[in-house]
């Protein structure tokens, strides 16, 4: 009889530990290549660290069960079709309970069509396009500020700064930019601003010598736009290398990246409308502080976040709080959770609209202003430079 | 300067590239009456190959297309003896598919070892600036390198014996052989040479922009207007053609949106196509 001792305890330990606790299935794409692989990532790896640290704790628990996360994850190869195929796929063969969004508003919108399909829930990141949300969906729900408000502050600023600045506008053509250069237009022309170019670029563009050319030809002195990273950080390399004479680059996306300090001194002064920096500072009700995030995250991937990578690991917040309110893993009452859902975390004020005609979009989230700048020591930066209550330096400009 | 002026040198500097690359296909095409369908895959490598040297020995790029050329003249004798070889003579169809097929081939083994994400060589020449306008050092160097290689071409095909003998082989193939020369090493020859060219155009476009393995494809597009435009078997002629792409490229952009180009650019190649098949440069002599 003591033989079997050992054996029946370890047993019912293996039993206590793990029988109790059941996978959730959680799916999503990532652009492991293609022209939206650096942002992607990033956004992948802040999904990754919630996925273990929540593991780690026991899983999510819920209605006195613990949930385990597992992915299941595919390369969408930054295309729109693969992600048709792969959300269903994930839906039907992969039995995924919930899912995040790929990355870039773009292939978010495809994926919706297919989440709201099955009555599934998708958490959308890096992906700020708003009209996705005006048509009638009901398990979608936005962790990004939407597009329309990207530009808004850097023209607010420039308005304090400059107010007789001539803006260009040269942007990917692609529905996240359009959609936020769009209102930013409109929002410069009321502000008073002489918009002195506008144009729009194909995605895939790697010649900007044209478009440059048109940009000093206008007399424009400040430069709006950009797209994603393969694209913005050609632009800015070309600006630089052509010298264009501007007193302001602000850029959609890609200086967010810290990759963006690669680029040398065509990096310097180029700002970024960001959804988060590791200098900002809320106070979080749930989940781990700012400071504890970004020290975990740089200790795993050996680099800072990005604010692709705090949407990534927000949204896997948000959904484990909703599945703890909710006490079950129902779609209908994570639902019902998720709007009634009005949070500050490490990411900042998350709630989601609950109108019929803009279900889902994000309302209670906002957003700062980033300048890569030098430190005393020589080394490229990121620093918050808007809004003032938030700054951590002072905005530089002139640029050159 | 006036921004339609500055447009067009910029214009003018890429053309040159174009041209060069056009050059690849328009000799392979001349001699051997076979649309190389490589041509792009084949520039995407001679990105990789720059971009590859570069990291390991990071001297002035342009130094580092003589071994581009050298690589991309055993690279195109390889594709020769795989896949052109047993099709010529034949119908231009079974040309197409074959160097289609190797194509896919280089693509597949490119995005398995590289993705298709974006790379960069990180090599900057000090250009010069006139009013608000800079031209970059690197087009200024990779055009004055495209119109050497060009040159070099020439010369090459003009005053050298297997140079003669490629020809000779493009004019009448038979009369050709029974003059002692042989065909098939002529033949394999210049499809090297096609190939050489079309990796260093790869070569020289990798150190203005950035790529990914599917690079090429944009500019055999071009290559294929560029050859349409010069006539077949004209490398010069190919280059001029590039040169008036890249110009007329230049001149329009200030007026239109970028992203029409391409639209102008096919039409361009349809009108030539119908009214100039032999090319815009055959024409006054015909």
């Amino acid at each position: 009889m003591k033989r079997l001792v050992l054996p029946i305890f370890l047993v019912v330990a293996l039993f206590v530990t793990t029988g109790f606790a059941q996978n959730l299935t959680l799916g999503f794409t990532v652009s492991n290549t293609g022209a939206l692989n650096v942002d992607s990532v990033e956004q992948l790896h802040g999904f990754e660290l919630w996925r273990d640290q929540v593991n780690a704790a026991g899983g999510i628990k819920a209605g006195g069960k613990s949930y385990k996360i597992q992915f299941v994850s595919y390369d969408d190869e930054s295309n729109t079709k693969r992600v048709q195929q792969l959300y269903s796929r994930m839906v039907l063969q992969d039995k995924a309970d919930f899912l995040f969004s790929p990355y870039s508003s773009s292939l978010t919108a495809t994926a919706a069509i297919v989440t709201e399909q099955y009555e599934k829930i998708m958490l959308t990141t890096g992906a700020a396009e708003g009209k996705t949300y005006t048509l009638g969906n009901h398990y979608l729900f936005q962790m990004f500020t939407p597009g329309a408000e990207y530009l808004k502050g850097v023209l607010d600023m420039l308005k304090t700064k400059d107010p007789k600045a001539a803006v260009a506008f040269v942007y990917e053509d692609a529905s996240f930019s359009v959609a936020v250069v769009n209102p930013a237009k409109e929002y410069a022309q009321k502000l008073g601003f002489n918009v002195a170019f506008s144009e729009a670029y194909a995605p895939n563009t790697t010649d900007f010598s044209a478009i440059i050319d048109k940009v000093i030809a206008s007399k424009s002195t400040v430069l709006l736009g950009g797209g994603h990273y393969a694209d913005g950080s050609t632009l800015a390399r070309q600006v630089y290398s052509h010298k264009v004479p501007l007193k302001m680059i602000t850029l959609l996306v890609a200086p967010d990246s810290p990759q963006w300090g690669e680029l040398g001194d065509a990096a310097v002064g180029v700002i970024v409308p960001s959804q988060w920096e590791p200098q900002t500072t809320f106070k979080a009700q749930y989940g781990p502080s700012g400071a504890d995030f970004a020290k975990a995250y740089t200790a795993k991937y050996n680099t800072p976040p990005s604010y692709e990578s705090a949407g990534g690991y927000a949204s896997g917040l948000i959904l484990q709080r909703a599945i703890e309110q909710a006490g079950s893993i129902d779609t209908a009452k994570v639902a019902a959770a998720l709007n009634a859902t009005d949070i500050t975390t490490f990411y900042g004020r998350s709630k989601f609209a609950t109108e019929a005609n803009q279900h889902g979009l994000q309302v209670g989230h906002a957003m700062v202003l980033a300048q890569w700048q030098k430190d005393k020591s020589g080394k490229l930066v990121k620093q918050v430079v808007w809004p003032l209550a938030a700054k951590s330096a002072n905005l530089v400009y002139p640029i050159h | 300067m006036s921004g339609i002026l500055a447009s067009m040198i910029d214009g003018l500097l890429i053309g040159s590239v174009y041209g060069l690359a056009a050059m690849g296909l328009s000799l392979i095409w001349g001699v051997m009456d076979v649309i190389n369908l490589t041509h792009g895959s084949v520039i995407a490598l001679g990105m990789f190959g720059m971009y590859i040297l570069f990291a390991a020995f990071p001297v002035n790029a342009y130094f580092l297309l003589l071994p581009i050329l050298a690589a991309g003249l055993l690279l195109g004798l390889v594709i020769y003896w795989i896949s052109v070889h047993w099709v010529i003579g034949r119908s231009q169809l079974s040309s197409l598919l074959s160097t289609f097929a190797v194509n896919m081939m280089i693509i597949g083994i490119g995005t398995a070892i590289w993705s298709t994400s974006p790379y960069n060589v990180n090599f900057t020449l000090r250009g010069f600036t006139v009013g608000d306008y800079t031209f970059t050092g690197n087009h200024i160097a990779a055009a004055t390198a495209a119109v050497i290689i060009a040159l070099a071409l020439e010369l090459f095909l003009y005053r050298t014996r297997p140079g003669k003998a490629i020809r000779a082989v493009a004019d009448n193939r038979e009369a050709a052989e029974l003059m002692g020369i042989s065909s098939t090493m002529v033949l394999a020859l210049a499809f090297a040479i096609g190939i050489a060219l079309a990796a260093s155009s790869g070569a020289l476009v990798s150190t203005l922009f950035p790529f990914t393995i599917l690079s090429g494809a944009g500019y055999q597009m071009k290559s294929f207007v560029v050859t349409v435009l010069a006539g077949l078997g004209k490398p010069l002629g190919a280059l001029a053609a590039g040169v008036l792409l890249g110009l007329l490229e230049g001149a329009v952009t200030p007026f239109i949106a970028v992203s029409w180009i391409p639209l102008i650019e096919f039409g361009l190649f349809v009108v030539v196509l119908v009214a100039f098949p032999k090319g815009i440069f055959t024409r006054a002599t015909a």
